[in-house]
């Protein structure tokens, strides 16, 4: 499985979900979080090469709402924030 | 897989004799489970609990035409196999037989969102490796054709080693399929490969192939739900909108529903007069005419009310809006410590705090369960309607507001409902900034695609809330109105029932009075809050046979002998007091099931009653 808890071996800072911008797309690269959590987006769609769009927000940006595999997933930036993407965006 | 059969053969023996075949509907959420469920049983069906968890289920039969009857049960929606909460984790015990007082279903209806296969079938092989006989249901075909999806559901079924049929459940159609399955050979799917079980992206990409393989074409988006979204999310007209549907369900709660509720009022009133007219006058006919019929009718009264409210709370979480509601709220509720999930079952804590209560299991953290389950009976249940319509219109007289938009009587019902809201979300920030302190738990929540709400499955719902508070009227609230009645008919004086002021119940009312004095109540109040410990609703009904039975005759209504007995500080004073206490033993009941202990509900009492008191004491004294 793809999922570690901790990597502090990181040089530059890494796009990450939080830092996608409304209608814009890109691919999962791994997630950093608890297996529990990671399980269960992993099973909402947020696996390794998914490509996800950013959707609309509640009011004031947090949480937001994610299109990811044909469903639509609200996530709180706090834990978008722990969702890689791969560095070259599709579009 | 044979060995499941000698291990529950007993226990299918003892559940249903054996007669029936038992099969169970499984999916993810929203998938349609519920909608083919109601479409297959109708009014067969009851809610049911399994022993010692709080997981509600549906059971029910299904008749099918010249087939042996169906018993169906409609399992919590789950994404795997791998439960992470407790409604996940009833599905997965009951579809390997390990939960007790459920004998192993013997065969399965896999129920996917054919617009939505590429990820929905990922559940297809957790199922498919039970080895029980399975159908598997492409729902909402209706929805992927229009939306120019296709799918060849014969090579999906040779793919899969096991039947699969294309229907729409919300139109019925396609069901042809489904009863041919209920009734007649089932098989055990053909042995196909599967992927390794646990690991989620194998099981994804499994379901890609077996979908492309089936020819699926992803159906192009819904342009419904984008275009709701953008306005129901729209930063500026979102919480707009909400304030509107929120104000407009008062304003419809108080306005549409009266000519019904006057037409049952007049109906009890006539019928009660007629059944004096028909029967000697002793005891007997003051038990039935005093106790039963002021007391049980005066409460029945409320039914209308409580069907529209209860019809709002349906549609809206039908419809998918709730879900939407409960994304705008998250941060309010992350600022009182708890989470957007939360928001739910404190919404349906508007309808009862018992489903409520249930609805928290899908909250994670138990600690932001319990904070949950502690608050949710400060929301305005249904219950609390009857007394709140009662005094408000026995004391508020009705002034246009806003141009005419918004009555008086509708604005101080919505003001007890931001009332109880506000007391809700401060007790949650005192708890979790106290004695259920913890780290702040994820949010994850899938928003499901806007739908129209099923007229048979809100008529379903609605019928089974109207069965409910009827059963309640004709248990616990008779019951009370019996046992009422009695007190107040002994000690007899002369052979004669005493006046109500000497009888036994309105010694227990004096008894109280000092108590309640300060708060501006007198002893017949005090009367109805005893017996509104049982259920909040049931101060109507001891006020109605309390008068019933004082009147002698004279035919004045609830509202106006109340307003000889309260004063306009007193009266908001009981608002007040009924805003904050926890008077209701289902909800205490079902909190010492959910929390495991007498601790939490003796707590919860406590509390709230306590703030009760000392709320209606500062209302009372200003006031006054």
């Amino acid at each position: 499985m793809q999922v570690s808890f901790k990597n502090g071996s990181s040089g530059a800072p890494r796009r990450t979900l939080a830092d996608l911008a409304e209608n814009h797309e890109a691919l999962v690269e791994r997630l950093e979080l608890p297996e529990d959590l990671a399980g269960r987006l992993m099973e909402l769609g947020f696996v390794p090469g998914q490509p996800v769009v950013a959707a609309r927000s509640a009011p004031g940006g947090d949480p937001r709402v994610f299109r990811v595999d044909g469903a639509e997933v609200a996530l709180r930036r706090e834990t978008a924030r722990h969702i890689f993407l791969q560095p070259d965006p599709v579009h | 897989m044979g060995e499941c059969h000698e291990t529950n053969s007993t226990v299918a023996a003892e559940s249903t004799g054996g007669v029936h075949r038992l099969v169970a509907i499984v999916g993810p959420p929203n998938s349609g489970k519920s909608t083919l469920f109601n479409r297959l049983t109708g009014l067969r069906q009851k809610v049911a609990n399994f022993p010692g968890v709080t997981v509600e289920h549906r059971v029910g039969r299904a008749h099918l035409h010249g087939h042996h009857d169906v018993d169906l049960v409609d399992l919590p929606g789950i994404y795997s196999m791998r439960p992470r909460s407790e409604d996940e984790r009833v599905t997965h015990d009951v579809l390997h037989g390990t939960m007790p007082g459920l004998r192993r279903p013997d065969a399965v209806m896999l129920v996917l969102d054919s617009t939505n296969l590429g990820r929905h079938l990922t559940l297809a092989a957790p199922i498919l490796s039970l080895g029980l006989p399975t159908l598997v249901l492409l729902n909402m075909a209706d929805d992927l054709a229009q939306r120019g999806g296709e799918v060849d559901a014969e090579k999906l079924a040779i793919q899969l080693g096991t039947p699969v049929a294309l229907i729409s459940a919300a139109k019925g159609e396609g069901l042809g399929a489904v009863t041919r399955f209920l009734g007649g050979g089932i098989a055990v799917p053909r042995p196909v490969e599967l992927p390794v079980l646990q690991d989620v992206p194998q099981c994804r990409q499994w379901a890609r192939q077996v979908s492309t393989g089936a020819g699926y074409q992803t159906p192009s988006p819904s342009a419904w739900t984008r275009r709701l979204d953008g306005l129901f999310l729209h930063p500026l007209w979102g919480p707009v909108v909400f304030l509107l549907v929120v104000g407009a369900v008062f304003q419809s709660i108080f306005n549409w529903a009266r000519p019904i509720m006057e037409a049952i009022e007049e109906l009890v009133a006539w019928s009660g007069g007629w059944l004096t007219t028909q029967l000697p006058d002793t005891l007997w006919r003051s038990l039935l005419v005093e106790g039963v019929w002021s007391g049980v009718g005066a409460v029945v009264v409320f039914l209308p009310q409580i069907l529209l409210l209860f019809l709002f709370i349906v549609i809206l979480e039908d419809s998918g809006y709730l879900a939407r509601a409960a994304l705008i709220a998250d941060r309010t509720m992350a600022r009182v410590g708890l989470q957007g999930k939360s928001f739910i079952p404190l919404l349906s804590a508007y309808a009862c705090a018992v489903p409520a209560i249930m609805a928290t299991r899908t909250i994670e953290s138990k600690r932001d369960r319990i904070a949950t389950i502690l608050i949710a009976p400060f929301m305005t249940c249904s219950a609390r309607l009857p007394v709140y319509t009662l005094i408000i219109a026995a004391f508020i007289p009705e002034r246009p507001l806003l141009g005419g938009l918004f009555g008086t009587r509708a604005a101080s019902m919505l003001g007890l409902y931001v009332l109880g809201f506000v007391a809700a979300v401060t007790t949650a920030r005192l708890l979790k900034s106290s004695i259920l302190k913890s780290e702040r738990t994820p949010f994850v929540l899938e928003m499901p695609p806007y739908r129209r709400p099923n007229l048979r499955s809100v008529g379903l719902r609605l019928w089974e809330r109207a069965l409910a508070f009827l059963q309640r009227a004709g248990t616990v609230i008779l019951a009370v109105t019996v046992v009422l009645w009695c007190l107040a008919s002994v000690p007899f004086v002369d052979g004669q029932p005493p006046p109500i002021e000497q009888s036994l119940a309105g010694t227990l009312g004096r008894a109280i009075e000092p108590l309640i004095e300060p708060l501006g109540f007198n002893w017949k109040i005090g009367i109805g809050l005893i017996t509104s410990l049982a259920a909040r609703e049931v101060i109507v009904g001891t006020l109605g046979t309390i008068y019933g039975m004082e009147a002698e005759g004279d035919s004045r209504g609830l509202q106006a002998a109340l307003q000889q007995d309260l004063s306009f500080a007193g009266a908001v004073a009981l608002l007040i007091f009924f805003a904050f206490a926890m008077q209701c033993m289902s909800t205490l009941a079902v909190v010492r099931r959910e929390t495991g202990g007498w601790k939490w509900p003796a707590v919860q009492f406590v509390f709230m009653s306590g703030l009760a008191y000392v709320c209606a004491l500062i209302t009372y004294q200003a006031l006054s």
